[in-house]
């Protein structure tokens, strides 16, 4: 399984996310520059977080314009897998791969803290490997975090499956205070209706050793790396 | 030509920023501030362009770049001709 992540500038996770897959997970991975027009023939392609463009205008809204977002538009089309964390899923949400938008976070804070998502769907090629119901304690650090989609696009969204993870208690009860960032339905990751695409605001790649205080990110990871 | 567009929330959108201004104001006094929604102004010149012109551009890049229509709405006005 070969993976490609892509780097913006402004991207201050595109180190981390490569030292994950290439050193942490032993896959070969490559680098991605945003004017590229190739994507280098990978199996997986990978956004990962930070500010791409300085987070001007909207998070994730100018990075949408790269030459490269347009190779992986395609890609994603043809079934292509590709994975945004953080800013990452804000780019996809911009770009239209992924439903709905980002608001500030409902208390106006940047939270940079571990929190608890729970597993919603462990069918999918992101998430096979674990199982529905699980808790995984990964951080997020976001300003932007707080999903929002119009009623008749929730409610879509919920019946077809495509929300992946909620946030959770660490018990995995679905309450209020644990809902950090005010998204609607807790709305943590979710996947397109095809399955292919996901975002996701937690960072995996910050849990993906026990040195790191959690290695809970590392089932998304390996499930993207077994046979679904 | 110049227009100046206003990108603000969707009605049906909460805007968390709008409402701690609002809070704000309110310990300042200013009861009768019923509601505050904040929004961003783009001001763009335009070279050459006839008002026409402009009817089509100034939405189309509004709807493509400028507000994302999932949460957003805008209005615009010619500020110079």
């Amino acid at each position: 399984m070969k993976f490609g992540v892509v780097a913006f500038p402004g991207s201050n996770c595109d180190f981390d996310t490569f030292y994950a897959f290439h050193d942490v997970m032993k896959q070969p991975t490559v680098w991605l520059w945003h004017k590229d027009h190739s994507l280098k023939d990978v199996d997986c392609v990978v956004l990962p977080g930070g500010f791409s463009y300085g987070d001007y205008l909207r998070s994730g809204a100018i990075a949408r314009f790269s030459p490269l977002m347009q190779e992986v538009r395609e890609f994603a089309a043809k079934g292509g897998l590709v994975l945004g964390i953080c800013n990452g899923f804000q780019v996809l949400l911009e770009l239209g791969l992924l439903p709905g938008a980002m608001l500030r976070n409902q208390h106006l804070k940047f939270l940079c803290r571990f929190v608890s998502i729970r597993l919603e769907n462990a069918r999918t090629r992101f998430t096979h490997k674990g199982r529905t119901g699980q808790v995984l304690r990964i951080p997020i650090a976001h300003f932007d975090g707080n999903y929002f989609a119009p009623p008749e696009m929730l409610e879509e969204i919920e019946a077809n499956g495509q929300v992946v993870f909620r946030y959770a208690d660490a018990e995995g009860r679905l309450t209020e205070e644990a809902n950090v960032n005010g998204s609607l339905h807790g709305i943590a990751g979710l996947t397109n209706r095809m399955g292919n695409v996901m975002g996701m605001m937690p960072h995996p790649e910050r849990a993906s050793e026990t040195l790191l205080g959690s290695a809970d990110g590392r089932v998304i990871f390996e499930s993207l790396i077994s046979r679904f | 030509m110049k227009v100046r567009i206003l990108v603000s929330f969707k009605d049906s959108v909460l805007d968390p920023q709008g409402q701690t201004v609002k809070n704000a104001l309110h310990t300042l006094g200013y009861d009768a501030i019923r509601d505050v929604r904040q929004g961003k102004v783009f001001e763009i010149d335009l070279a050459g362009v006839s008002r026409a012109e402009a009817e089509k551009i100034v939405p189309e890049i509004s709807d493509k770049v400028l507000a994302n229509p999932i949460i957003e709405k805008f209005a615009w006005q010619i500020i110079e001709e």
